[in-house]
């Protein structure tokens, strides 16, 4: 393994993490926004500021390590995404800042309309902001960022592999973010609300993978080394990720809670595990190798250094954090916080 | 660029000065038994809650906008200025899990251990600040790299990092942060008082900001000063913009005020020597006239002269004010009971900011027409992109909406506390249905 491999490795780690984590927090918003009326979704709004309140900077914060890393350690593949998807970009970046902001001032808000407005906001921003990065990384598999950057402002992403993408980002989200909630929900002991969640995950769960199986033959055609990738090496990575799905949507049937939430994680880490091994060697897929956009090796020396000193510094007191949201005493108290 | 940059770096203040105030009530609070800091500190802590959100957002729209409008800056340099944004990635990750950890820690935690969560935010703070503010040291001192052929090599990305202006640059800044917060926060209690609230929590939450503040001021002068003694060697065009020197004088004299029409300089106020005196620390060394440097490598005078001479002038009548209160309480005298303290008390705070954005107008336009000095110029770095205009109307309708939403939240915050009610429950969380019914009502 070269040294940019590692570095690439570093970056895939983020991404994951960011789909994982913030994806749950983007895709809490759906519940938000079908959560009925200021009363009617009272406890469900509740629960989801309950859940992702303290934890959503942190997770934020995977994206602005991914974006980092990307412009550091690989800076001409970082500016031809950024030339070429700009659209898209700040169409997620609105999203990410609309969603962020209003969800800090719901939170405090002191009146029913104005925590209505903010809600919407919200609710809405959070399904806009995963949509169109996934159509970011659906551009780049399909290999429609050329390695000069500056590629066609609007067909580079609207297309058939982008724009499944966006909407596989929405419904994953959506699909870990129900799994999450009904956890939490069932912890702490609201059953009517646990039920209404649990239909909910399962109705989404069934959506998205019947999706998955209707993306296959457009990308097939769409994106030939991509699909050669998924078929061949990552094989055993898209099989693994069909297993936890299945896995995921019998849990919650079975009302095991905790361990769909690992079953679901599972399955989508595996998703995005093997969209990289199916892309490898390639960084902008057909235009730009791993080992052709790393930057000088003193710089991708220090960032393996940083990676380090992240798993170091801050992986404790993130495990510390969630093992504090998940603790009794913290759920419990649902109504002084 | 510059307005998220100029809107970013006021949260950053609150970021990186307001938990070290927020853990000095703490401490006292528990250390003390005095519930009054206690109250206080969760309070700010619950602004900064509010504060951090929405700077970790602008923060982000910064990260996007570097790759999107200086392509030409990141794709040749990405790999020699990134190595501080990671670490400055890693120290906010820092604050962000603490700031979660401290927030939901409260009534949580035990109350030691949950004080003890609030030094890590202050470190990050420490460490982001640095690493943020040696790129900018970078791009003013460029430093890890060899230009051969147009193609960069050589990379050393610490060299890069800890180049000759790092650690002036940063402490200028760190100090600049403090006294943002510390002016901004006393300001706020000096508001309360003028409207008569004078109880223990007023005096208190005056009295911890302006102390943070009062030092700060005190050694904001001299840092500024160190930073700039080495500026007519470094980046002479710069400095001769700050002085407004059209040619070369020696000794120059210190203008104050001043425009520059049609290559004249009018109404300005020339006090002889102190120029030369201040600027190279000699009663006859010459400042270096712009006519010396060719047109397209001179700044934007008029602009970059009154940034400096604005930051320069607020920061030495917040000094004189500082030194007044304290000289007067020495003697027994409490300023906190003259309302026209309190009134140029609450301006503070604003002109603080007014000062911060000034200084950072003032190095940032006098490093014009460079981006990365003497190696980059500005209009190669940015993008041709066609609609950067709408991009820009769009940018200041989202911060307009950013700025009215928190403005809103945060003084219904105040509202409510003083109403007393002190957590803030959400309004629909179902405990609050009555009391909501009774307020739409009105």
């Amino acid at each position: 393994m070269t040294l940019p491999d590692v570095v690439a490795g570093a970056l895939l780690v983020g991404v994951v993490a960011y789909a994982l984590l913030g994806g749950a927090d983007f895709g809490a918003g759906f519940y938000d926004l079908t959560a009925g009326g200021a009363q009617r979704g009272a406890r469900l709004r509740t629960l989801i500021d309950h859940s992702i309140g303290p934890v959503w900077e942190a997770n934020h914060v995977w994206l602005i390590y991914v974006l980092v890393m990307a412009w550091t350690a690989f800076p001409r593949a970082f500016t031809a995404v950024m030339t070429t998807l700009v659209v898209p970009l700040l169409l997620a970046l609105l999203g990410i800042v609309l969603r962020g902001a209003s969800f800090a001032f719901r939170k405090y808000s002191a009146t029913v309309s104005q925590a209505r407005l903010f809600g919407a906001v919200f609710a809405a921003s959070s399904l806009i902001a995963p949509f169109f990065l996934g159509t970011v990384a659906g551009a780049i598999a399909s290999g429609r960022v050329p390695a000069g950057g500056r590629g066609d402002l609007v067909a580079s992403w609207v297309a058939p592999t982008p724009l499944i993408a966006g909407v596989l980002a929405v419904s994953t989200s959506v699909f870990l973010a129900g799994t999450f909630l009904t956890a939490d929900a069932a912890r702490a002991g609201w059953d009517a609300l646990t039920e209404r969640l649990r239909r909910r995950a399962l109705v989404v769960g069934a959506v998205t993978g019947a999706l998955v199986l209707g993306a296959l033959y457009p990308i097939s055609s769409d994106a030939p080394t991509l699909t050669e990738g998924l078929v061949g090496r990552a094989g055993p990575l898209v099989v693994l990720s069909m297993v936890a799905g299945f896995g995921a949507l019998w849990l919650l049937l079975r009302r095991r809670f905790a361990t769909a939430r690992v079953a679901a994680v599972v399955a989508v880490a595996a998703v995005l595990g093997g969209w990289a091994v199916a892309q490898y060697p390639w960084l902008l897929v057909d235009q730009l190798t791993v080992a052709e956009a790393a930057g000088a090796p003193a710089t991708l020396r220090a960032l393996v250094l940083v990676a380090a000193l992240a798993a170091l510094v801050v992986a404790p007191p993130l495990v510390y954090l969630f093992r504090l949201t998940q603790t009794q005493e913290w759920s419990a108290r649902e109504d002084h916080a | 660029m510059a307005l998220s940059l100029g809107w970013h770096i006021v949260l950053a203040c609150f970021g990186v000065a307001f938990p070290s105030m927020i853990l000095v009530l703490h401490w006292r609070g528990v250390h003390r038994d005095d519930a009054v800091a206690l109250t206080l500190a969760h309070r700010w802590a619950t602004v900064s809650a509010v504060l951090f959100a929405i700077g970790a957002v602008s923060g982000t729209v910064l990260s996007f906008e570097m790759g999107l409008l200086w392509p030409g800056l990141m794709g040749p340099f990405g790999d020699v200025l990134g190595l501080p944004f990671a670490l400055e990635g890693l120290a906010f990750f820092t604050e962000a899990i603490f700031l979660g950890i401290y927030l939901y820690g409260w009534g949580r935690l035990p109350p030691r251990v949950h004080l003890l969560m609030l030094v890590p935010m202050a470190v990050a703070g420490v460490v982001g600040t640095f690493c943020v503010v040696a790129v900018n040291a970078w791009m003013n001192a460029p430093a890890g790299f060899r230009v051969v052929d147009g193609e960069v090599t050589d990379v050393d990305p610490w060299a890069a990092m800890f180049n000759d202006l790092s650690v002036l640059q940063f402490a200028h800044m760190w100090v600049a942060a403090f006294m943002v917060v510390g002016f901004t926060v006393s300001g706020v209690y000096a508001v309360g008082m003028l409207r008569g609230r004078r109880d223990a929590r007023h005096r208190l939450g005056f009295l911890v900001p302006f102390v943070f503040a009062s030092v700060a001021a005190v050694l904001q002068p001299v840092v500024g000063h160190v930073l700039g003694a080495g500026l007519s060697d470094r980046q002479p065009a710069k400095l001769a913009a700050f002085e407004l020197a059209l040619t070369t004088e020696s000794p120059a004299p210190l203008r104050l005020g001043g425009v520059l029409v049609d290559g004249q300089v009018r109404g300005a106020l020339d006090i002889p020597v102190l120029g030369s005196l201040i600027a190279r620390g000699s009663l006859t060394a010459p400042v270096r006239g712009l006519e010396t440097f060719p047109v397209e490598d001179r700044p934007p005078v008029n602009l970059t002269h009154w940034a400096f001479q604005t930051m320069v002038g607020i920061g030495s009548a917040l000094v004189l004010l500082v030194l007044l209160f304290w000289v007067a309480r020495r003697r027994g005298h409490d300023l906190t009971q003259r309302r026209w303290f309190l009134r140029v008390a609450a301006v503070c705070g604003p002109l603080a900011v007014v000062a911060l954005e000034a200084g950072w107008v003032a190095t940032e336009v006098g490093r014009q027409p460079w981006v990365v000095y003497d190696v980059l110029r500005t209009a190669d770095a940015a993008g041709d992109n066609p609609w950067l205009w709408s991009m820009l109307t769009g940018s200041v309708v989202v911060y307009t909406g950013l700025t009215v939403g928190a403005v809103v939240v945060l003084r219904s915050m105040a509202r409510r506390w003083r109403e007393g009610e002190e957590d803030l429950p959400s309004p629909y969380g179902p405990q609050r249905r009555s009391v909501d019914a009774g307020e739409e009502e009105r």
